[in-house]
């Protein structure tokens, strides 16, 4: 059995995790079938360890033209939900593993997730597809409503209805949020302190406006050096 | 479109441009929009290429719109200079971060099952939700001043967690609540 992918706790159950390959050819049918059949357990849909691969850079480029096509106000909510519950080609734990990684990074969150999410599966090639795919249709979109916007941007229904949008934009972003929470049940730093790690990072970026920078150096830091203590072989 | 175009940069300043965003996009941990500030430092401060109205009036199309936030970068620059505007703009702010990640990523996909990339990722993890609820909560600042679109919001939270319902429905409601009591 290859090594099991991460995040996941040392002591899960080796059967309840099939390997997901990153390389789309090494994953037979049967075995993936086998993969889907051994994780019926008695969990929610949203548990659902199922690993499915993208056939060819044609096909990320489709679906991420089709996610970034929905994503208003933030294309993460539609990332989650395509990726993880629809094609199912990430884990939850995975999609959080990218998107920490991502966060990171310099860049737009989405546009790296996209980026590495197609370099594993095609390389280059791959993470062109899922690139354009994200911003090629969208931008055309976007320079439409400029010219749109110039014309009808003082009308109050306009303005409202763009609240409204916003509004719920907002609660989709919070939502993602909350539906990743779970995949915190198996990080190595143990689930308690994990959600304590979260609750703290919500408080301190959201509610006392701390930079980013020194949150994730300073309790980034601290949850790096736990983690590294507990995962000592 | 002509009520958001200014005087364009002239041929020489296209380069400073693309420095720049260059450098911003090296600057920009935690999405592009944390950005936003320096550029209308740079475009609106610096240079009066766009005025203030235009430069918020650009992020909340590029908001409204679908698609990555990052794609206000592209209006910005579709403002100060059409499609050459947009091009660099675009190239300088994508460039740096994107082969950044690329390098980073597969240097850390060689090294996943390391303990100190395990621990890298497990740590960030918690800190990583912590952070998408705090920018659902920001975002949604607009909306608490009112009870109608506060109660969009909080309905979009549970009827996205406890359903599958497309987002886009939601999207279509919140517009039709914010036309009528917004």
């Amino acid at each position: 059995m290859p090594p099991l992918e991460s995040p996941i706790a040392p002591d899960a159950e080796p059967a309840q995790m099939p390997a997901a390959d990153e390389t789309p050819s090494a994953m037979s049918d049967a075995s993936a079938v086998d993969a889907i059949a051994r994780d019926e357990s008695p969990r929610s849909i949203l548990d659902d360890d199922s690993p499915r691969t993208p056939q060819s850079p044609g096909e990320i480029f489709r679906v991420f033209t089709r996610l970034a096509l929905q994503g208003f106000g933030g294309v993460l909510p539609i990332a989650q939900r395509e990726l993880v519950e629809r094609e199912r080609w990430l884990t939850r734990e995975q999609f959080l593993e990218m998107l920490a990684v991502s966060q990171v990074l310099p860049g737009p969150n989405v546009v790296n997730l996209s980026l590495m999410f197609g370099d594993r599966a095609f390389g280059w090639r791959g993470g062109l597809a899922a690139l354009g795919g994200m911003l090629l249709a969208p931008l055309g979109v976007v320079l439409l409503l400029t010219v749109a916007y110039a014309h009808y941007a003082q009308h109050p229904v306009i303005a409202g209805v763009l609240r409204g949008m916003g509004a719920v934009a907002a609660g989709l972003i919070f939502s993602t949020g909350v539906k990743l929470l779970p995949a915190l049940r198996r990080n190595v730093l143990g689930a308690a302190p994990a959600y304590a790690f979260a609750v703290l990072m919500f408080a301190c970026i959201a509610l006392l406006r701390v930079p980013l920078a020194w949150m994730l150096g300073g309790l980034g830091g601290l949850a790096f050096a736990i983690a590294w203590r507990r995962l000592k072989p | 479109m002509t009520p958001l175009l200014s005087p364009l940069p002239a041929g020489s300043a296209w380069g400073g441009v693309f420095a720049q965003f260059l450098m911003l996009s090296l600057l920009s941990i935690g999405g592009a929009i944390s950005t936003a500030p320096e550029m209308h430092r740079y475009l609106v401060d610096q240079h009066h290429w766009l005025s203030d109205e235009q430069f918020s009036a650009m992020v909340a199309i590029a908001q409204a719109a679908p698609g990555p936030n990052l794609l206000f970068v592209a209006v910005l620059g579709w403002g100060i200079g059409g499609a050459l505007g947009m091009g660099v703009t675009m190239l300088g702010i994508l460039l740096p971060s994107t082969t950044l990640t690329l390098a980073a990523a597969r240097w850390g996909e060689s090294r996943r099952h390391t303990r100190g990339v395990q621990a890298f990722v497990m740590g960030l993890a918690p800190l990583t939700v912590g952070l998408v609820l705090s920018t659902g909560f920001l975002l949604g600042r607009p909306a608490y001043a009112n009870p109608w679109l506060l109660a969009t919001m909080v309905a979009t939270v549970v009827v996205c967690v406890r359903t599958k319902v497309s987002p886009l429905w939601l999207i279509a409601a919140g517009g039709l609540v914010g036309g009528f009591l917004g």
